[in-house]
């Protein structure tokens, strides 16, 4: 009976992360029955496995490390431009990987800013090919992300216990101790697992920034088998191993990341009295300054480089520019759909399995998923006819870990602390999900639905295999673009991308806190 | 009539019996040591428990596998009663339609809830705007309006001053008398029991009592609750 | 067009033949872009063909390969555009293309008898520069010099095969050493060439491996003459782009058409400024202004489309080594 006892059913949730399943495993699948007999793993591939290993595990301590004080210098400071640096913060996440390798490059590249600096005063260039490399543009990349998700944590922290703790004098020190610690140690594995993921998958980045062949990842590998070799077996091998690499981390951090939550509490603005001493102050300070220089600099490149070309973009420019937003909106829609019963299970208790279906869209390798798709769909119906649903629906499902991890904390606390209440008033179903659920869920779903807008703007996913000659997007067209010399008009459609994102970003992510309590 | 006929519920390593009859229309206090199960027996009756053993009746109709929501009973928890991002209309309004689709003289039952608890004018306020007593007025004026033969009290009141809980126990007391509803409310505070229960029901030493009147109970303890009382 | 199109739809209930027929070509993205050949191509082609030429871009060379691989018979494709004669052997033993018909008087350095494929335009593959630096003559040269070079991944681009083909043909069984040598010459190693062509550009690099036709379009498109290709005297790998029809294709007449128009004057003085390679058959009124400021390899490198298939995995292996160090 008390099992029964739920105000709203986990099952649209499993349903959900078995679709998801399907899609991922299914395409998988596809691929490997259409491999003929391929040469199977070489020395090589050991060798690729070993250093994506590596660089992801770096990339993910090192993002998620420096995400902690930046965070918390976030959550205990406010100041002009607190919010639109936050929001800012997004941007690096979800530009293209081309774009975003530029961008760095013109800043700590050989002739970058920084190298231009240190010859003026006689000094070396900076040396960025390399591992280091790798792990630089990796923590550009994810810092943000990591940031954004731990200074959720923060906030989950209802005020009374900030007001509790401070109540007993607690210092930062004690406010660690009492609050900050037990909170990371609940967030921490899953924006690990997170950010691991993400590199694990990672390619031209890690190739361009490492400098050669010495940087080959598994995601490359698999590109290889698929292009150079055509050995779908072996592709399909790859993309297992990617899988079960990402899943071993995701379970892991299910593991490590169970403890308590904070308790109920009324919706107060929250408001800390720690960390008030000078000390403490400058720290925050510095901590926010550089994560902000860091990030900004690449992106004031990107800026100024598509600048001079933005009042030159042709019409097709554009059109692409609209065909994008369409597959952004689209794809938002279906990753709430996804992700918001999915959430609903993981907070009604059905959490392991749910959870490792929703991290796998990480590692599933967009080429694979591609291809499978296409095997599938192709004897059945037109691609290209297909073009803008599949692309909207693998960008959703690769959004899906970050919507997840962004939606269950807040969808466990909302069913934990108001599921009885609803139930002993006969309130369940959509009543709930309309009346409780969703609003209360709302900053976290606006956030979620940005995220998953931005990203989905950005990526240039599966559209190659399904690309329909007369529906370009924006990431293609730049591609396109540079692809015929015109790197100057690329640099102002990666702009224009850019800003395209960020404005998606704000709007929901602004939408979805707008007249909310929390 | 409110029965329960040789109860055991278990919950880890705890367990509680019962086997005890409330008359309808009786007001009952819950007393007893403090993790004596006087929360467990609260949430049984509301649904949120199993009976490892026995049954629960309600006018003879079996409770068991009826959810919370469709159990004749109202049920103000410690605290978290009030959904803070609706407002106080609202959170009435949940009491007549979980979906607040309200018609005419539903919004007319609803505002005179309202009136009657003296917050018509708090209408469209939020939760968080609001005192710790009027709070507990939104919560009661919604137990109105639901309606429920069964109102039961785990502490709502519990953080309330001594003169807002009495007020509180005074309308509570009220309402019951007015609707006729048959009233269980935990408390650890005698005087709460002396104040607004006719009976008591002891829960101690992993059983609860069949239900005595209160000033007998309270006059001539028995040994627990003689060691409870001090 | 579209009017007719639109007629024929509603011709077609009651007359079939009056339908358009429709003419699918699977070709590289760059081809069908805005600022590719593609749309210049599409509207040339059907004035005179009267029929619909439907133009499908899909990645590069390779990936192009791995769809009509994936699609197999069943594929819609009538015609594949944009192998090179690094491919073409895996094109052929699928089994999937048929003899084509082109006759032409090619302008190709090399004599071109392939009886499957027939090209459509080519290039040489050189290091690009700026004009003012100095250049290296060859590759010992080059690797001798502290110049810094990015090139792309011949696992993941086409040029990146081909300067692996362009090594291989110069140097043979040295070609281990030569890329020993030139390994601290290499920045870094591109998914493709717009990156690595971006990167060149944003100053990361001295040389970009490109072709020899690339300095023409900042001439021609920026009149911006900074730009030159080093002439390498061991000679230039060639790239040499072609087409053929597929043989289970339901449209072989419109096909053979369209091959022919590919090496028609229409369809080839349309290449050397949105491709921006050499055509296939020099135009009569010869090639663009500014194409006569290119640089003129000596000596022609290409390795035949078995030998190509037969080095290509000891020479990954070799570039994977040297590189990987």
């Amino acid at each position: 009976m008390a099992d029964c006892a739920k105000p709203v059913s986990p099952r649209p949730g499993i349903g959900a992360a078995a679709l998801v399943v399907a899609l991922i495993f299914g395409t998988l699948t596809a691929v490997a029955l259409r491999a003929e007999v391929g040469r199977g793993f070489g020395a090589s591939d050991w060798a690729a496995v070993r250093f994506t290993l590596t660089q992801a595990c770096l990339s993910a301590v090192l993002s998620v490390g420096l995400a902690i004080p930046v965070a918390r210098a976030l959550a205990r400071r406010r100041f002009f431009g607190r919010r639109i640096l936050i929001t800012l913060l997004g941007a690096p996440f979800i530009l293209p990987v081309i774009v975003a390798i530029l961008g760095l490059l013109q800043v700590f590249g050989r002739a970058g800013w920084i190298s231009s600096g240190l010859a003026m005063l006689g000094l070396e260039p900076v040396q960025i090919y390399g591992l280091h490399g790798v792990v630089l543009a990796h923590v550009f990349f994810n810092l943000p992300l990591a940031t954004r998700l731990i200074l959720q944590g923060w906030q989950e922290i209802p005020a009374e216990r900030f007001r509790l703790a401070a109540q007993l004098g607690a210092d930062s020190r004690a406010m660690w101790q009492l609050l900050e610690r037990p909170m990371l140690t609940r967030i921490m594995p899953g924006a690990l697992a997170v950010v691991f993921a993400i590199c694990l998958s990672s390619f031209a980045v890690a190739l361009t920034l490492g400098g050669g062949p010495r940087a080959t990842t598994i995601e490359l590998a698999i590109y290889q088998a698929f292009r150079f070799d055509f050995d779908l077996g072996r592709a399909a091998l790859l993309s297992a191993l990617q899988l079960v690499l990402t899943g071993t981390a995701a379970l892991v951090a299910l593991r490590v990341a169970a403890g308590e939550g904070f308790g109920t509490g009324l919706d107060r603005a929250l408001q800390r009295w720690d960390g008030t001493g000078p000390i403490a102050r400058l720290l925050d300070g510095m901590w926010i300054a550089t994560a902000a220089i860091f990030l900004m600099l690449p992106l004031g490149a990107i800026v100024l480089s598509g600048l001079p070309g933005l009042t030159g973009l042709p019409v097709s420019v554009w059109a692409a520019a609209l065909n994008s937003v369409l597959v952004a909106a689209l794809s938002t829609v279906l990753l709430l759909l996804l992700a918001l019963p999915m959430a609903t299970a993981v907070a009604l208790g059905r959490g392991g399995a749910i959870e490792l279906a929703g991290i796998l869209g990480l590692a599933a390798s967009p080429l694979v998923i591609g291809t499978g798709l296409f095997i599938v769909i192709y004897p059945i119906a037109d691609p290209f006819a297909l073009a803008l649903p599949v692309t909207a629906l693998v960008n959703a499902v690769m959004a899906l870990p970050f919507a997840l991890r962004i939606l269950v904390p807040r969808a466990q606390v909302v069913v934990g602390r108001y599921g009885r209440l609803a139930l002993s008033l006969d309130m369940r179903g959509w009543s709930f999900v309309w009346r409780v659920l969703l609003p209360r869920m709302r900053p976290q779903i606006g956030f979620a639905a940005g995220l998953a807008a931005a990203l989905s703007m950005g990526d240039l996913g599966v559209i190659a295999l399904f690309a329909d000659p007369e529906f370009a997007t924006l990431p293609l067209q730049i591609y396109r673009l540079m692809g015929a010399y015109r790197m100057e008009l690329a640099s102002a459609a990666a702009l224009l991308l850019l800003a395209l994102s960020m404005a998606a970003f704000w709007i929901l992510d602004r939408g979805g806190r707008w007249h909310a309590e929390a | 009539m409110l029965r329960l006929e040789n109860c055991l519920i278990e919950n880890g390593g705890f367990s509680l019996r019962a086997n005890l009859t409330i008359a309808r229309g009786s007001r009952v206090a819950v007393i007893g040591p403090s993790g004596a199960g006087k929360s467990t027996l609260i949430e049984t009756l509301a649904g949120f428990r199993p009976l490892t053993k026995g049954a629960i009746h309600w006018n003879g109709s079996d409770l068991a596998g009826v959810e919370p929501g469709k159990r004749p009973v109202a049920l103000l928890f410690q605290d978290g009663n009030l959904f803070p991002h609706l407002t106080v209309a609202q959170n009435v309004a949940l009491g007549i339609h979980a979906n607040l689709r309200l018609d005419q003289p539903q919004q007319a039952q609803m505002q005179a809830a309202l009136v009657r608890v003296g917050l018509d004018s708090m209408a469209d306020r939020k939760p968080a705007d609001l005192s710790g007593g009027q709070q507990s007025r939104v919560a009661l004026a919604r137990v109105l309006v639901q309606g429920r033969d069964l109102l039961l009290l785990d502490e709502p009141f519990a953080a309330l001053g001594p003169a807002l809980k009495v007020e509180m126990l005074d309308l509570v007391g009220e309402l019951v008398e007015e609707t006729g509803a048959t009233l269980l409310m935990v408390s650890h505070d005698p005087s709460d029991a002396r104040r607004i229960a006719n009976q008591v029901v002891l829960v101690a030493d992993g059983c609860a009592h069949a239900p005595q009147p209160t000033t007998q109970l309270l006059d001539n303890p028995p040994p627990a609750l003689k060691a409870y009382l001090g | 067009m579209k009017y007719l199109v639109i007629a024929a739809g509603i011709l077609s209930t009651t007359a079939a033949v009056a339908e358009v027929p429709e003419l699918t070509v699977y070709t590289y993205d760059s081809f069908v872009s805005d600022w590719g050949p593609g749309p210049a191509v599409e509207a040339a082609f059907e004035e005179v063909c009267g029929c619909d030429l439907k133009l499908v871009g899909a990645g590069d060379g390779a990936a192009l390969l791995a769809r009509i691989k994936l699609e197999g018979a069943r594929s819609d494709a009538d015609v594949v555009l944009g192998l090179d004669t690094n491919l073409t052997a895996a094109a052929k033993a699928t089994g999937l293309f048929a003899e084509h018909s082109v006759v032409a008087d090619y302008t190709l350095p090399v004599a071109w008898e392939d009886k499957t494929f027939a090209p459509y335009d080519w290039g040489y593959f050189s290091f690009v520069q700026n004009a003012d630096a100095t250049a290296p003559t060859n590759f010992k040269d080059l690797a001798a010099s502290d110049t810094k070079i990015v090139i792309q991944d011949p696992r993941s681009s086409t040029p990146g095969l081909g300067l692996l083909m362009w090594v291989k043909a110069a140097y043979g069984d040295e070609a281990p050493a030569i890329w020993a040598d030139l390994s601290d010459n290499v920045v870094t190693v591109t998914k493709g060439w717009s990156e690595a062509y971006g990167l060149f550009l944003e100053g990361e690099a001295d040389m970009v491996l490109s072709y020899t036709t690339s300095p023409a379009y900042h001439l021609i498109a920026e009149e911006d003459d900074s730009k030159t290709a080093a002439l390498f005297d061991e000679g230039h790998y060639l790239q040499v782009e072609v087409a053929g029809k597929l043989a289970n294709s339901d449209q072989p007449e419109l096909a053979d058409q369209f091959l022919n128009f590919m090496v028609s004057e229409a369809f080839q003085s349309i290449i050397p400024t949105t491709n921006w390679m050499y055509p296939a058959v020099t135009p009569a009124a010869g090639l663009p202004a500014g194409f006569e400021t290119l640089v003129q390899p000596g000596k022609s490198l290409l390795l035949t489309e078995d030998e190509a298939a037969s080095v290509r995995d000891t020479a990954l292996d070799e570039w994977l080594t040297a590189l990987s160090r």
